[in-house]
């Protein structure tokens, strides 16, 4: 897991995210995931002769709020041709950008207070989507290839960072709040899985003080924890190939998540020359500082200032209550959390409920609203319906709506009447008489024998912490 | 037949459209085998879109171009006809959309016959390289039209069409144009839109009109300027009024003679070029002589510019997605056989050409050199248009010459556009008037060269040597 004392790993990372715009990056095609192969195709995106690239403006504003949130410099630029033959590329070249990009410098700060450059932010196209039928799922030896379009022309920003990173796991964390402020700007969905967001590593390996060494590229990384794991290994297999008087070659990695190892793609040598030029189609981008000014302004707080911003709802918050705090904006439900502090809900309580409540399908709680988190919290507070009730609440609420007091009732949650646990308590007394004593003398153990009895009783209507303190109280 | 007058009658109602478009169709079928000028005849479309005409006209329309018959340059795509840019790799191909100069030009009336002939991705001097066989010269059938427009031109100077469109990337408009003896333009780089021309070196191509007179040029020019969102390089200004301008004259002009284009030429065609000038001063135009001496650097930088742009355009020609695919084992094998198959020698050239000046290790010495002596020459035109307000010189250096004559020759090919490369370089205006005849009675075309949006002084230049040769 970890270099010998004196070594360490060096680690860049390039992220390309997609733009969530409505249109592709030159043309007037639909940008949207899972629609039936090409489909959402024209001449200009299938790279017909005679067709011109138009570039989209809502992508260019989307890359200058994530130069911006990384605290960049956007500047007048311009666009490249990479060239290269693939199936999948209908020009069989590449629009990005090379030696101007419209976002250069800047850096991102991680939530342990380390701090990593970034080198560029650039704009260009997606590729098509290529599946390979036989010959193992690559391109040679497949019997067959398909290629979908509906991706060609994708706007795409390439997030290029310093070789600032120096643990797999600061580069699991840099990826992290990378996506969080992708999410942040509204620029992506950061979703990994369908390849919105996709991450490549650059890693070295050497001795503190000296020189880097050789770097390889580690590619396929479909998720943060490909991207610890991968890190790790390359960061030992560098090692060990150097401890034993071995060398370094750089090439092109790629990542087996079921084995847990890398293997050659490609070697430098084999590396193509992209006789990289000036797209003569496009004319030079130079946005007008007042419309750069209009993206700064339109930015909201990023996903530090937001974590900062909740913390200080917390008294001495503890390590447990912050790792709730960053999984609410992880989450991005902050507003949840803001609602029910409103109506006066403790913070604790808050931001515990959205950061374990509104997790898994985050974004799809169609009838779930900040209003009714926060309304359901209070029930909660108020004593009206116990924990467990209330998650039931919000589950419900978050499948098929309603307001909170109508789907308590629904769920059979009535609040108890005044005495009603007490009298239940006696008569478990009077028919464990046993166990009492043992719990009187101080057998803790003994509680949740009682509890657990009460929830029966009550199905589950009854709020442990009050039986508990009842318990506690007839003890004396 | 003479395009206004075309369309003035067909607008009066004297003549129908369909009437002028089956007397065109007509004179293709008596010279078209022998000449080989379209590659694609489309006569039921062409008599369908002419009925179309009539229609609007009986609805009290009144299009410039009503009923005007054109010949398009095969790289110009046209929704459902073959489009083929003279190659192989593209035989069959039908674009699924139309080129903005061919919406205009149907918007404004024109009825398109078909596709003429072209040197194979406009790379070429003679229309010998494309893939359709040579086009021949209607004025000497033994002779070149010139290239790559040589379809173009042909097709107008024989008669069965009065205007037509070609393409300019280093002179494929105004060296047919001279030596078919007619008037052909390249307009200011961005004041035609570029969509739906198949790409040859995209910061150099332009689409530009062939016609008999200078007051056709104009008027087909002035339908399809203007810019265009589906092209960004368009000029974002509004297209420049030309018809209204043509009889400004050249009093108080002042007219360089330049002499690096003219250098190397045949002494008839100096020699018409000097009868220009002073026709010129007749009209009241000051005259001098001027020396650009970057002009000689132009070829240079054209054949490695153009191929490199080439070499990329002409990538997407992979057979895997349309035109021409030769099977293989594998996809790059496919690649490598359709390309081999697909493409002339000419062709292959070039991207071999562009290839290596875009390669790692040689940029800079190649393109990246070639880039700064384009400045140069931007710089060094600006300088000759603080003085003078239009150049003159020779378009070709010499009449049409001989089928094959120099095909085995590729550099003596390249000569061909010595004068006429510098304007692509610099994205200015320039066009090719009829001035005077040479060897064999074989016309000789004169160059007027103008800074970027100055074709309406071009024009009214051209109008002068026109009037001067009595047409």
């Amino acid at each position: 897991m970890s270099l010998p004392e004196g070594w360490e790993v060096v680690v860049g990372l390039e992220v390309h995210t997609e733009l969530r715009t409505a249109t592709k990056l030159f043309c007037g095609c639909a940008n949207a995931f899972g629609a039936e192969p090409n489909t959402q195709t024209c001449p200009v995106c299938l790279g017909l002769p005679g067709s011109l690239p138009v570039l989209n403006r809502r992508a260019v504003e989307l890359a200058m709020a994530i130069g911006l949130a990384l605290h960049a410099t956007v500047s007048s630029s311009t666009f490249h041709r990479k060239n290269y033959f693939y199936p999948d590329m209908p020009k069989d070249f590449q629009i990005s950008q090379y030696d101007r990009p419209i976002n250069a410098g800047g850096y991102l700060d991680l939530p342990d207070g380390s701090r990593v450059g970034i080198e560029r932010a650039h704009l260009e196209e997606d590729t098509g989507k290529s599946t390979h039928l036989g010959g193992g799922g690559r391109i040679h030896g497949a019997e067959r290839s398909l290629v979908d379009y509906n991706r060609s022309g994708v706007p795409l920003v390439e997030i290029v960072s310093a070789p600032d990173i120096r643990s797999a796991a600061q580069a699991r964390a840099y990826a992290a709040e990378l996506r969080g402020i992708l999410i942040a700007t509204g620029a992506s969905d950061g979703r990994m899985e369908e390849g919105s967001m996709r991450v490549d590593a650059n890693v070295s390996v050497h001795r503190v003080g000296e020189p880097f060494g050789t770097r390889c590229e580690m590619k396929n990384l479909n998720s943060l924890r490909s991207l610890q794991r991968a890190i790790d290994y390359e960061a030992e297999r560098q090692y060990a190939l150097v401890a034993s008087g071995g060398v370094v070659r750089q090439e092109t990695r790629h990542w087996d998540e079921d084995r847990g190892v890398t293997s050659t793609m490609r070697s430098k040598e084999e590396a193509d020359d992209y006789r990289y030029f000036q797209e003569p189609d496009l004319v030079e981008l130079v946005p007008e500082p007042a419309w750069v000014e209009a993206v700064r302004a339109g930015l909201g707080p990023m996903p530090a200032a937001r974590r900062a911003h909740l913390a200080a709802l917390l008294d001495e918050p503890t390590p447990a209550q912050l790792d709730a705090v960053g999984t609410v904006v992880d989450l991005g439900v902050d507003d949840f959390v803001e609602a029910a502090v409103a109506q006066g809900v403790e913070a604790d309580r808050a931001i515990a409920r959205a950061a374990n409540e509104l997790a898994g399908e985050a974004r799809e709680r169609p009838g779930l609203t900040p209003g009714a988190f926060a309304a359901t919290l209070r029930l909660e507070q108020a004593g009206e319906l116990s924990a467990t009730q209330a998650k039931a609440v919000l589950a419900t609420l978050a499948l098929a709506g309603g307001d909170p007091v109508g789907v308590a009732r629904e769920l059979g949650f009535e609040r108890m009447a005044a005495g009603e646990l007490e009298g239940l308590i006696d008569g478990l007394i009077g028919e464990h008489p046993d166990e009492w004593g043992r719990f009187c003398e101080g057998d803790d153990k003994l509680a949740q024998f009682f509890t657990g009895r009460v929830m029966r009783a009550t199905r589950g209507q009854a709020d442990g912490k009050v039986v508990l303190d009842l318990l506690r109280a007839r003890r004396g | 037949m003479n395009a206004l007058e075309v369309a003035a009658s067909v607008r009066a109602g004297e003549t129908s459209a369909l009437e002028v478009v089956a007397e065109s169709l007509e004179r293709v079928a008596a010279r078209n085998e022998e000449l080989n000028v379209f590659v694609h005849l489309d006569a039921e479309g062409a008599l369908a879109a002419a009925r179309r005409v009539d229609e609007r006209v009986a609805a009290g329309e009144t299009p410039a171009l009503a009923g005007v018959p054109v010949a398009l340059k095969d790289n110009l795509c046209v929704r459902g006809q073959p489009t083929t840019a003279g190659s192989r790799i593209l035989a069959g191909w039908r674009p699924p959309y139309d080129a903005t100069v061919v919406e205009r030009l149907a918007a404004a009336g024109a009825v398109a016959l078909g596709k003429a002939n072209m040197d194979e991705f406009a790379m070429g001097s003679s229309t010998e390289t494309s893939a359709y066989g040579p086009t021949r010269n209607p004025l000497d059938p033994t002779r070149v039209p010139g290239g790559s427009s040589g379809g173009s031109a042909a097709a107008v100077a024989a008669g069965m069409v009065p205007v037509a469109l070609g393409s300019d990337t280093g002179g494929s408009i105004r060296q047919p144009a001279a030596l078919c003896g007619l008037v052909g333009v390249k307009p200011t780089y961005g004041l035609v839109s570029r969509y739906g021309l198949i790409a040859f070196a995209s910061s150099l191509d332009q689409i530009g009109p062939f016609a008999a007179t200078v007051a056709e040029a104009a008027l087909v020019l002035e339908v399809i300027a203007g810019h265009d969102p589906l092209d960004t390089t368009s000029l974002p200004e509004p297209a420049p009024a030309l018809v209204g301008h043509l009889d400004d004259g050249v009093a108080g002009r002042r007219v360089g003679l330049c002499r690096e284009l003219v250098e190397g030429a045949d002494p008839e065609v100096v020699a018409a070029v000097q009868r220009a000038a002073e026709a010129l001063a007749r009209a009241g135009a000051s005259v001098e002589e001027v020396s650009i001496p970057e002009l000689r650097l132009g070829l240079s930088a054209y054949y490695l510019i153009a191929p490199a742009e080439a070499s990329s355009n002409l990538a997407r020609y992979d057979g895997v997605r349309y035109g021409l695919r030769v099977d293989g084992p594998d996809v790059e094998a496919m690649n490598v056989a359709t390309r081999t198959v697909g493409f002339g020698d000419e062709v292959k050239r070039r991207i071999m050409l562009g290839t290596y000046a875009l390669s790692a290790g040689y940029y800079d010495a190649y393109y990246g050199q070639a880039l700064k002596v384009r400045t140069r020459m931007i710089e060094a035109f600006a300088r000759a248009y603080a003085r003078v307000d239009t150049l003159l010189g020779a378009t070709a250096p010499s009449v049409a010459f001989a089928l094959g004559a120099k095909t085995q020759d590729p550099l003596a090919m390249y000569l061909s556009d010595v004068f006429t490369i510098p304007t692509n370089l610099a994205g200015e205006a320039a066009l090719s008037v009829p001035f005077g005849t040479g060897e064999g009675g074989l016309p000789i075309g004169v160059q007027l060269l103008g800074p970027a949006r100055s074709e309406a002084r071009l024009f009214a230049a051209a109008r002068v040597l026109e009037a001067e040769v009595g047409r």
